[in-house]
């Protein structure tokens, strides 16, 4: 079946506790040269029926509205995944 | 932004600059700023202001900073002060936060702050950082936190919006409370429409130190080093202090809403602990917390308090964000961070402290004695002020204010509603308050926060206050409870006010602590509305007075105004905390009832007084005069409290307030679970009241207390000999598992416990 990923980071100017925690821990693993770390989230919408505009407009809609805080996130992507290769690369 | 956003970023608009270009297009209108404040500032600084100074003024001059409005009135709280008052006071109005002799050469400071325009635009983010700021108030006067309280006002409990801000709000105060481990001792929560697009989230935070550890925010001596520690700087929160916190909100300017700082509580722990470092080895000879104006009001604040020199060079400011205009940098908010003033001889040891707990510092500058605050951009002078024309001079307005018309009208709308009579209507107008929105067990949201963390909480909600305990060794400890009841304050602001601290007052003479002090969290609407000028107005005096006849000082707090959305303005809520004393925690009086034939007495006089009253609010009543606030028997009522818990003669104390006698022989009961036998009849001859004013009236200066058998006699000749009124209304039966008003009705405490702890998980769970 057709799927939808939403990508959603937090705003560049807020802060990110959660990156600042993994840039922390980075170098303490012994791995170095990462000056910066962001962490965002990512859904996977799976559509019962035809990959149409329409649901494409509804996943942006739904992205914007629910699966992101819009006063502190952005939504970065709202994209059909290619099934043959889902949850790796589209 | 300003022209050096717009422009190439390099451009920097120096003083120098700004003295060459008079005519340039400034964009102080956006940055909040009135056409005469804006003429102000030129005619200050003889010239235009940069558009670094711009950034300055414009936060420093707003509304939550400088307190432009509530000035004129605020300072009733210095003059009506007496010398006695001050006894106890170590440090008062006008530092971070006042701090209270309590004995045995230990101190206390404490402080109740407003984070309500976050709270609305975000509600786990604005919650948050509201304790994480308060925390930081505390910390810079030296103290290590030990509690926080939260007073809460929220929309109508069935709204469909109202779910979604207490969920942010309740998980934000526990997320960042909890991962401070912080106990919250208590707090209020309060559901009316009047909130719905206004939500009041009020944070307290106390902290405890040795006299000698206070410190202060000045930057002295001449060639000390000025350093920023903590967080970096980013562009969170940039103008939050003078856009969000300073104008109405208004539905067709989203453009606001980005104005949210993002917390990390585990960054301000490393901080809390690092701080306490820093003062045991004396290495700081000053330290300002950074909050609402983030390095405008540190650098600006701690000049102006010191020598009345300071020399920045901005470009050494750590940044998370490399794109930042110097304006930006100025304004940020971000959170977690501290500025401190360090001799030259401690640099090194300063320095050693912050790596050990792995804390980012950048040294900005020095304290001068030019009494002037220059702030350099990679070399060029890009401010050049006299820091008190920022920090303390701003303008002051002495807004228009007028009683409404309307309340007249509204104060004789007597409460004509319902009076339940007969035994079964009785029987469920209790059953009905206590289930009721702001009557319900709000168990629901203090099980989200750590009350009993560090093992010092003597006592948290749902008793009368928070307790806990200071010195491990002797027991010596505080109690703290905040109260307000708006609807009371909407149909009188002077007595409104009044009973707020009579009844904090109240409750923490009830635990058994001796009432030292209070602070406040003033929250209103517009003060460009001369009818809600007029409600501050009233209220600022009305305190101030009470404070005067109780004895109890104001030691610091806040103001809140434009709490107001689409023209609706929120009932006056002027919060109140008071703080009192305990020699020895083990002495606190619970709320509750153990003891099975210990005799229940009812201290005070019951009058006809049910306006503003929660049964008049769930008749959706609101009219008529607020109950009468005695405070000379208030203070007698407060004696007979402390010394009959001091001296063994009570086992359960708890105050009458909202919900009058019903509410408290519910929650003494509910409190462990032990029933009581009541009898009203003597009560309603002896006042002249019905059973149902016996029970629902809010008639000041009442509480209600369990007395041992072998003290009864005792404990009736100390109200004969104070000339207080008490009257025997019942005995503890552990055995009925009821509230039995006999000759009336029995609730059984299963039946009122499932009221009385379904409503929150009804709408919230």
């Amino acid at each position: 079946m057709p799927r939808i990923v939403v990508d959603v980071m937090p705003k560049p100017e807020i802060l990110d506790p959660q990156g600042k925690a993994i840039a922390g821990a980075l170098p303490r693993l012994g791995l170095d040269g990462f000056v910066e770390v962001r962490q965002g989230k990512r859904f996977e919408l799976t559509i019962d029926g035809e990959a149409t505009d329409e649901a494409l407009a509804k996943a942006r809609t739904a992205a914007t509205t629910l699966l992101s805080n819009p006063v502190i996130e952005d939504v970065t992507r709202v994209e059909w995944i290619n099934d043959a290769a889902a949850g790796d690369v589209e | 932004m300003s022209a050096e956003a717009t422009g190439q970023k390099f451009n920097i608009d120096t003083v120098e600059h700004a003295a060459g270009t008079p005519e340039t297009d400034l964009p102080w209108a956006e940055l909040g700023l009135k056409d005469n404040e804006f003429a102000r500032i030129q005619e200050i600084l003889g010239r235009r202001p940069t558009a670094a100074e711009l950034a300055m003024y414009s936060v420093m001059w707003s509304e939550h900073c400088s307190y432009k409005s509530s000035k004129v009135h605020l300072s009733q709280f210095g003059e009506k002060v007496t010398e006695k008052m001050k006894e106890h006071l170590l440090v008062g109005i006008g530092e971070n936060a006042g701090v209270v002799d309590i004995g045995d050469g230990w101190a206390v400071t404490f402080k109740v702050e407003s984070h309500n325009h976050p709270s609305m635009v975000e509600p786990y983010q604005g919650a948050a950082t509201g304790v994480g700021g308060i925390v930081r108030d505390i910390i810079s006067m030296g103290a290590r936190p030990v509690a926080v309280m939260d007073p809460l006002r929220f929309g109508a409990i069935d709204h469909p919006d109202t779910a979604r801000v207490v969920h942010g709000v309740v998980a934000g105060i526990g997320g960042y409370g909890n991962s401070l481990g912080l106990p919250n001792i208590g707090g209020e929560v309060v559901f009316d429409s009047v909130y719905q697009g206004n939500p009041l989230v009020n944070a307290l935070a106390v902290g405890v130190l040795r006299h000698e550890d206070i410190r202060l925010a000045n930057a002295s001596g001449t060639g000390n080093k000025v350093v920023l520690f903590g967080a970096r700087t980013g562009g969170d929160g940039i103008g939050g202090a003078s856009v969000l916190a300073s104008e109405s909100f208004d539905d067709t300017k989203p453009s606001k809403r980005p104005a949210v700082q993002v917390g990390d509580p585990f960054a301000e722990k490393v901080l809390i602990e690092c701080c306490l470092e820093l003062f045991k080895a004396s290495v700081v000879e000053g330290i300002q917390d950074l909050g609402a104006a983030g390095i405008s009001c540190a650098t600006s604040e701690l000049a102006s308090n010191g020598d009345g020199g300071m020399h920045v060079e901005l470009t050494n400011v750590l940044l998370r964000d490399p794109s930042l205009t110097p304006g930006e940098i100025l304004m940020s908010e971000s959170q977690e961070r501290m500025m401190a003033v360090v001799t030259p001889e401690n640099q090194a040891a300063f320095e050693a402290i912050m790596d050990k707990w792995n804390v980012e510092y950048s040294w900005l500058g020095e304290v001068t004695g030019t009494g002037r605050l220059v702030i350099d951009w990679a070399g060029e002078t890009i401010v050049d002020v006299d820091p008190r024309t920022v920090a303390h001079d701003g303008p002051v307005y002495e807004r228009p204010f007028a009683r409404p018309e309307w309340l007249d009208a509204l104060q004789q709308q007597k409460f004509d509603g319902e009076r339940p009579a007969s035994d079964s209507e009785l029987r469920a107008a209790v059953l009905e308050l206590m289930a009721s929105p702001n009557m319900c067990s709000k168990d629901w949201i203090t099980n989200q926060y750590d009350r009993y963390v560090q093992g010092n909480t003597a006592m948290a909600m749902p008793d009368d206050a928070g307790v806990v305990r200071v010195d491990e060794e002797t027991g010596l400890g505080v109690a703290i409870s905040t109260d307000c009841n708006a609807r009371y304050s909407y149909l009188n602001p002077y007595e409104g006010a009044r009973a707020a601290l009579a009844e904090a007052y109240r409750n923490v003479a009830t635990s058994g602590a001796k009432p030292l002090a209070v602070t406040d969290c003033l929250n209103f609407g517009s003060p460009e509305d001369p009818a809600i000028m007029w409600q501050f107005a009233e209220t600022v005096r009305g305190l101030a007075d009470a404070c005067q006849e109780l004895g109890v000082p104001v030691t610091g707090g806040n103001v809140s105004l434009y709490n107001q959305t689409g023209g609706v303005g929120i009932h006056p809520t002027p919060v109140v905390g008071v703080l009192g004393v305990f020699d020895d925690v083990t002495r606190r009086t619970p709320s509750g009832w153990r003891e099975d034939g210990q005799a229940i007495y009812l201290l005070g006089t019951t009058r006809d007084e049910l306006d503003g009253s929660e049964w008049a609010n769930l008749r959706g009543h609101l009219g008529g005069q607020p109950p009468v606030v005695d405070l000379e028997a208030e203070m007698t009522l407060a004696a007979i409290l402390i010394n009959s818990s001091r001296d063994g003669m009570i086992d359960s104390a708890h105050d009458l307030s909202e919900g009058g006698l019903a509410a408290a022989l519910s929650e003494s009961s509910l409190r462990f679970g032990v029933g009581a036998r009541i009898g009203l009849d003597e009560l309603c001859e002896r006042d002249g009241v019905d059973a149902f004013t016996a029970l629902f009236s809010e008639s000041h200066g009442r509480a209600i207390v369990g007395v041992p058998r072998s003290e009864e006699v005792r404990f009736k000749d100390m109200c004969t000999a104070r000339r207080f009124p008490f009257i025997r209304v019942g005995v503890v039966d552990t055995a009925n598992g009821a509230l039995d008003v006999q000759g009336r009705f029995s609730l059984p405490l299963d039946e009122l416990r499932a009221a009385h702890e379904g409503t929150l998980p009804k709408y919230f769970g």
